[in-house]
């Protein structure tokens, strides 16, 4: 059983001296992604082990969080962010190679509340009613699922009559926990991560028409250890076979 | 440096006084449970010891995560707290005391019960046999004796308590005006990168520490009376 493990690092070391640029051909490809990517960007990361023999390692997270930790010097080769305010920021310092940015997929919110609540929604303003008590959103200031949300409910007129109930988290991920453990009433998430969760209900869904427009941009970061990794993952990723990994999960393609 | 804002001086206001709080709640247990691991012997001791120091060392997150368990709407404590009160306890203040009752539980057991331990027990067994009672002799005797260091241990526990991340963020979450203490506020405004902001807080923070565990100090180091 060790043998054809054994063959496939020999053949990856071989191929590694073939190509021009060798010595990164079968490296490490630092992904620095929105939580919301994150099982989709397993699964392809899977892939790319098996197709290319690079290892992707991904740091998940708030991409308000990433972004501060790429202008921090973090080593990050290839950034893929929840909106394109935390992209533009690492372009305006010079960070990302512009060429490569693609806006690649959208998403839409919705109030996602645990498996087992009773709650119905008709609306967001249900969200108003006593019997929801506290909302999870991610943080509104910084994290882009936070923005949106605020984004959408400022629209309806809803932001400051619910100021009081909500619990702001680190990233939308932990927003979507929270309404999983049935420490909040709902949450607002995207619909790709109330979609992942069994224990969560998709209790309403913000029209797409009158939701933000939410978009998620890729490019590859300037001065990584990796740049030939990241863009064979970046092709990866906007191949037919990467795009048809992010619709299973439930994500758009980017208008 | 900035100018420094009510926010601000809210989030110092109210580290100070949920650390306080944690600390009085645990004040009386602690100096009770400080005086059995001195004083007497039982059975599990050992276990209650080893227990009772596991915060100190366990990452605070892992405690954190044991309380979000049993503290939240449908953990046991947290759904019974529900019930009796019509409120819940995560990510409210009660939460924030919580976390930082349980972690700074141990320091003040452990100089609590070195306190005691410092007692001559012969004061205690003359106050005995002049006729005082067992509760009596420790109103009167061990606790005016076992006092400073008593007393550093509160204040050690409430330094604790103010810098309090881990275990805080977990229960109470990050709540602007509600929950957000000193530490969880720097952490946040700099991953805002609102780095000016972050050493203001940062300051009164370490301004606290400082003035706290220097109290602490200067009560370990006097000598006790007799």
């Amino acid at each position: 059983m060790i043998r054809p493990a054994l063959l496939l690092r020999v053949a990856g070391l071989l191929s590694a001296g073939l190509f021009a640029g060798a010595r990164l051909a079968a490296g490490e490809v630092m992904v620095f992604a929105a939580a919301s990517l994150s099982d989709a960007l397993r699964e392809l990361a899977a892939v790319e082990q098996k197709a290319t023999g690079d290892t992707v390692r991904l740091n998940l997270g708030a991409s308000s969080t990433l972004a501060r930790q790429i202008e921090a010097g973090a080593p990050a080769d290839l950034f893929f962010s929840a909106d394109e305010a935390k992209m533009d920021d690492l372009a305006r310092a010079g960070l990302i190679d512009p060429a490569t940015r693609r806006s690649l997929l959208s998403n839409t919110l919705v109030i996602a509340v645990a498996a087992d609540s009773r709650l119905q929604f008709r609306s967001a303003a249900d969200l108003a009613r006593t019997a929801v008590r506290r909302i999870a959103i991610a943080e509104p200031e910084s994290v882009p699922a936070g923005i949106y949300a605020r984004e959408y409910l400022r629209q309806a007129g809803l932001w400051e009559p619910l100021a009081g109930k909500f619990v702001p988290t680190e990233n939308v991920r932990a927003a979507l926990a929270v309404v999983e453990s049935g420490d909040v009433d709902a949450g607002i998430v995207y619909r790709t991560d109330a979609l992942i969760s069994k224990k969560v209900r998709i209790a309403w869904e913000v029209p797409s028409a009158d939701g933000p427009h939410i978009s998620y941009p890729v490019a590859v970061v300037k001065g990584g250890g990796n740049p030939a990794g990241a863009r064979r993952f970046l092709a990866r990723l906007l191949s037919p076979e990467g795009r048809a990994v992010f619709a299973k999960y439930g994500f758009r393609a980017a208008p | 440096m900035p100018p420094v804002s009510s926010e601000v001086w809210q989030v110092a206001w109210f580290t100070t006084w949920v650390a306080a709080a944690g600390t009085a709640l645990i004040l009386a247990p602690g100096v009770a449970l400080g005086w059995l691991l001195a004083r007497r012997d039982w059975r599990g001791k050992l276990l209650v010891e080893t227990l009772v120091a596991l915060p100190l060392v366990m990452p605070p997150v892992a405690t954190g995560l044991i309380l979000l368990k049993l503290l939240g709407r449908r953990g046991i404590l947290g759904h019974a707290f529900e019930r009796l009160f019509g409120t819940e306890i995560v990510f409210t203040w009660r939460a924030v005391i919580a976390a930082t009752a349980v972690m700074s539980f141990p320091l003040l057991v452990r100089t609590a019960r070195l306190a005691l331990e410092a007692v001559n027990p012969r004061y205690e067994q003359v106050a005995r046999t002049l006729g005082a009672g067992p509760w009596r002799t420790f109103w009167t005797i061990t606790l005016p004796l076992a006092a400073r260091g008593l007393v550093a241990g509160a204040v050690l526990a409430f330094a604790r308590a103010l810098g309090e991340f881990g275990a805080t963020i977990m229960v109470a979450g990050f709540i602007p005006g509600r929950t957000a203490t000193l530490s969880t506020s720097i952490y946040h405004l700099v991953q805002l990168s609102r780095d000016d902001e972050a050493w203001g807080l940062l300051a009164i923070s370490v301004g606290l520490a400082f003035g706290a565990l220097w109290l602490s100090e200067w009560l370990l180091r006097r000598r006790p009376p007799a």
